[in-house]
C-alpha cells in the first residue's frame, strides 16, 4: 500500500448525552411559529392594505402584490398551525435536549455579547474577546492558546479588510487611539 | 462555433497572474469550508463575498465560484476519510468511500471521487458553454409576462416537487416575497412595510439574510451535535492515482448516467442532494451484483460525486442565462452579481461578455486546478479537522459579522443577521425547507417587477400569461407542477401510472 494509514482522533469532552431530557418538543415550537407567522401576515397584510392594495389609474398600488402575498402567509402558516394542533395528540419529536440547548446557548449567548461588544467598542476588540473568551471558557483551551490565536485572527482580519481590501469595519476608542 | 471563439476570448481575460492566483485561494478557502464542520458551499460562498467588494466583477466572480468549486472537493474527504458528510450530497458518498478507507483503500477512493468530481462539473460546463448562450438569446425576446411566468415555474416547482411538507415551502417562499419587498417599492417609489423605521427604509438586504440563516443557523446546529470524531489519515500517490484513472473507461456507464442525472436536477431546482442519491440507486440497481454496494465499491463513489457535481454545476446555467438560480449557493452567487451592479439575465450575454466567457472559461480551469489541487494537499487538509470546533466557532461568527456589516456598512445588518441565524436554526429544526426562502429573497423584486409590468401592460388583465403560446405554455407547466401531487394521485388513481408508492 502506498498510504500512510494514520489515524486521525479528536475528542469531544463537553459533547451533549444523549439521554438528556427534552426541554419542548417539536410540536410545541411549530404551533408558537405558525402563530409568530400569523402575526407577522396580519401585521403586513395591514400595512399593504394602508399603503393601497388596490388599482390606482398607472396600474396594481405598491401595496398589491406584498397584500396578496400576506394572504398566502397568513393562509399557510394558519394551516400549518392546524396540523401542528391535530398532529400534537400524537407523540412529536423532541425540539431540543437539555444538554443540546445548553451548548447552543453557550454559542449563542456570547455571539449575542459580541454584537453588543461591537455596537460599542468595534469589531476588532469585540472580535478578539469573543475568540479568546469562548476558546477559554467553552472550548477549555489553555490560556496562552486562546489569546495567540484571537490575536492573530483578529490581526489577520485588520489586514485583510480594513487595509488590503479597504472594507472598513465599526471602530471604537482602541483603533481610535492608535489613529484609525 | 461561435461559442468556442467566445470561450477562448474567456481564457485570455482568465489568464492573467491575478486571477490565477485569486483562483487558487478561492480554492483553498472553498476546500477549507467543505472539509469544516458547519460551514460549507452556500455559508462558505456567502461569508466570503465580502472579500469580492472591492475587486472587479470578473475577479470576484473567478474568486468566488473557485469557492464554490472546492467546497464540492472538500465535502468528499469527510465523507470518504471520517465518514461525516461535510455537505448533504456527500451522503451518498459515505456509503461506499468510507468502507474502502476501512479496507485500506483510502486514497484510492479519495481519487474516485475527485476525479468524478471533475467529470461531473466537466460534463455541466460543456453543457453550460454551448447551451446558454442559446437560451439566453431566445431569452431576449422574453417581455414581463415570459419572465413572470419563468418565475412562476420555478417557484412552483419548488412547491409541486419539494419533498418537504407543502405549507412549509409555501410559508418559506411567501415569506421569502414579502421580505423581499420591505423598504422602497422599485415601480412607484412609495415606502411599504417599514413602520417608519430608518433602517427598513433599506430593505432587507438578501446576503445579510443568508449570511445569517446558512452561517450562524449553522453554528448552532454543528454545537448540538457530538464533535468527536475518528478517522483515517490518506496521502494520495501518483501510482493510485494512475491505477483508478486506467480503471476509468470501464465505468463509462455509469459515469455518464450520473452526469446526465446530475445536469438534469441542477437545471430544475432539484438540486444535487437529489441527483448524488438518484445516480447511487440508479447504478446500484443496474449493477450485475448489487448487493455488493455499500461494501467499498468502487461504483459506490463514482455514481454519486459524478451526480452532485453535475448538479452543482449546471445550477450555475439558469443562473446565467435566465437569472434564475437552481440552487441555494447559485442563489448566492446571483447576489454578488447585484452587488458588483451586473442586472443577471440574458443580456448579461451581451452587455459583459467578459464577465460571462471569463467564468465559463474559469469552471474549466478551477476544476483542473482544483482537482491537482486536492489530490495533492489531502493530508493538510484532513489535519484542519484536528483543530477544536470551539476555536472555529467564534472565528466563523466573526467573519459572519464582517461579512454582514461590509455589505452596506450598517451595524443594524450584524442585528439582522443574529436575527436570522435564530430563524434559520429554528426553521431547519421543524422542517421549514430554507432554500425556496432564500430564492424568493433573491428573486422577489424582480418577480414582482414583471408580475406588475404585466398587469400594467394588459391593463389587469391575467389573461396576459396566456396571451401567445410560449407564455401560456410555462404558465400552464407552471400550474400543472404546482399540482403536481394532486395530479399524481388522480393518475395513479385512474390506473394510468403504475408506480407503487412509499409512504414515508
Amino acid at each position: 500500500m502506498s498510504q500512510t494509514d494514520l489515524e486521525i482522533v479528536v475528542d469531544d469532552p463537553t459533547a451533549p448525552e444523549d439521554d438528556s431530557p427534552s426541554v419542548v418538543s417539536s410540536g410545541t415550537i411549530e404551533i408558537v411559529v405558525c402563530l409568530l407567522l400569523l402575526a407577522l401576515a396580519l401585521t403586513l397584510g395591514y400595512d399593504n392594505w394602508r399603503t393601497g392594495a388596490s388599482w390606482d389609474a398607472t396600474g396594481p398600488e405598491p401595496g398589491y402584490f406584498p397584500f396578496y402575498l400576506s394572504i398566502i402567509l397568513g393562509g399557510g402558516s394558519l394551516y400549518g398551525l392546524i396540523v401542528a394542533m391535530l398532529a400534537r395528540r400524537a407523540s412529536s419529536g423532541t425540539f431540543v435536549t437539555r444538554a443540546q440547548g445548553r451548548r447552543v446557548l453557550a454559542v449563542f449567548v456570547p455571539t449575542l455579547l459580541f454584537c453588543l461588544v461591537t455596537q460599542f467598542l468595534g469589531l476588532y476588540v469585540a472580535s478578539f474577546l469573543l475568540i479568546s473568551g469562548f476558546m477559554r471558557f467553552v472550548g477549555k483551551i489553555p490560556l496562552w492558546k486562546s489569546l495567540l490565536t484571537a490575536l492573530v485572527f483578529t490581526a489577520i482580519m485588520f489586514v485583510t479588510f480594513d487595509i488590503a481590501f479597504d472594507v472598513i469595519m465599526p471602530k471604537g476608542p482602541l483603533e481610535a487611539a492608535f489613529g484609525h | 462555433m461561435e461559442a468556442f471563439g467566445l470561450l477562448l476570448h474567456g481564457f485570455a481575460v482568465l489568464l492573467t497572474w491575478k486571477t490565477l492566483v485569486l483562483m487558487m485561494v478561492g480554492l483553498v478557502l472553498g476546500i477549507f469550508v467543505g472539509v469544516l464542520p458547519g460551514l460549507g458551499g452556500p455559508n462558505g460562498v456567502a461569508i466570503l463575498l465580502p472579500l469580492t467588494f472591492t475587486m472587479d466583477p470578473t475577479s470576484a466572480i473567478v474568486m468566488l465560484s473557485c469557492i464554490y468549486w472546492g467546497a464540492l472537493f472538500g465535502g468528499a474527504i469527510t465523507s470518504i476519510l471520517f465518514n461525516i458528510p461535510g455537505e448533504a450530497w456527500s451522503v451518498a458518498t459515505t456509503f461506499d468511500g468510507y468502507p474502502m478507507a476501512q479496507q485500506g483503500r483510502a486514497a484510492e477512493a479519495l481519487t474516485a471521487a475527485f476525479t468524478s468530481s471533475f467529470i461531473g462539473s466537466l460534463v455541466a460546463v460543456l453543457l453550460i458553454t454551448f447551451l446558454a448562450p442559446m437560451i439566453s438569446s431566445f431569452a431576449l425576446k422574453f417581455g414581463p409576462p415570459e419572465f413572470f411566468a419563468v418565475y412562476l415555474l420555478t417557484f412552483c416547482s419548488f412547491v409541486g416537487l419539494g419533498r418537504e411538507a407543502k405549507h412549509k415551502t409555501v410559508i418559506s417562499m411567501s415569506l421569502g416575497l414579502l421580505l423581499a419587498g420591505i423598504g422602497m417599492d422599485t415601480v412607484s417609489g412609495n415606502l411599504r412595510m417599514t413602520f417608519g423605521s430608518p433602517e427598513l427604509l433599506r430593505g432587507i438586504n438578501f446576503l445579510v439574510a443568508v449570511i445569517g440563516l446558512f452561517g450562524i443557523s449553522e453554528i448552532l446546529l454543528t454545537m448540538e451535535e457530538r464533535l468527536a470524531l475518528r478517522g483515517h489519515a490518506a496521502s494520495i500517490s501518483l501510482r493510485v492515482v494512475l491505477g483508478v484513472w486506467k480503471d476509468l473507461p470501464k465505468y463509462w456507464v455509469t459515469l455518464l448516467r450520473s452526469s446526465f442525472i446530475g445536469c438534469w436536477l441542477g437545471i430544475t431546482p432539484g438540486g444535487a442532494i437529489a441527483a448524488s442519491f438518484m445516480g447511487y440507486n440508479l447504478a446500484k440497481r443496474f449493477a450485475k451484483e448489487p448487493e455488493s454496494f455499500g461494501k467499498g465499491r468502487i461504483e459506490g463513489v463514482f455514481a454519486p460525486e459524478t451526480a452532485a457535481h453535475a448538479s452543482g454545476t449546471s445550477a450555475l446555467l439558469p443562473m446565467l442565462a435566465l437569472g434564475i438560480p437552481g440552487s441555494g449557493t447559485a442563489a448566492i452567487l446571483l447576489g454578488g452579481l447585484m452587488v458588483w451592479g451586473l442586472n443577471p439575465g440574458p443580456l448579461l450575454f451581451v452587455e459583459h461578455k467578459d464577465f460571462v466567457w471569463g467564468l465559463i472559461a474559469s469552471m474549466y480551469l478551477g476544476n483542473v486546478v482544483g482537482l491537482v489541487l486536492v489530490l495533492t494537499t489531502v493530508p493538510i487538509f484532513a489535519s484542519i479537522l484536528r483543530v477544536p470546533f470551539a476555536a472555529v466557532a467564534p472565528m466563523i461568527v466573526v467573519s459572519c459579522a464582517i461579512g454582514a456589516y461590509a455589505i452596506q456598512n450598517a451595524m443594524f445588518d450584524i442585528w439582522l443577521m443574529l436575527g436570522f441565524g435564530i430563524v434559520g436554526y429554528v426553521f431547519k429544526k421543524i422542517g421549514i425547507p430554507l432554500a425556496p426562502f432564500t430564492l424568493a429573497l433573491v428573486l422577489g423584486n424582480r418577480a414582482e417587477d414583471a408580475f406588475r409590468l404585466s398587469m400594467i401592460g394588459s391593463g389587469g388583465n391575467l389573461k396576459v400569461f396566456w396571451s401567445n403560446g410560449l407564455v401560456g405554455s410555462i404558465t400552464t407547466l407552471a400550474i400543472v407542477l404546482l399540482f403536481w401531487p394532486v395530479i399524481d394521485r388522480l393518475l395513479a388513481g385512474v390506473g394510468l401510472t403504475h408506480r407503487t408508492r412509499t409512504t414515508s
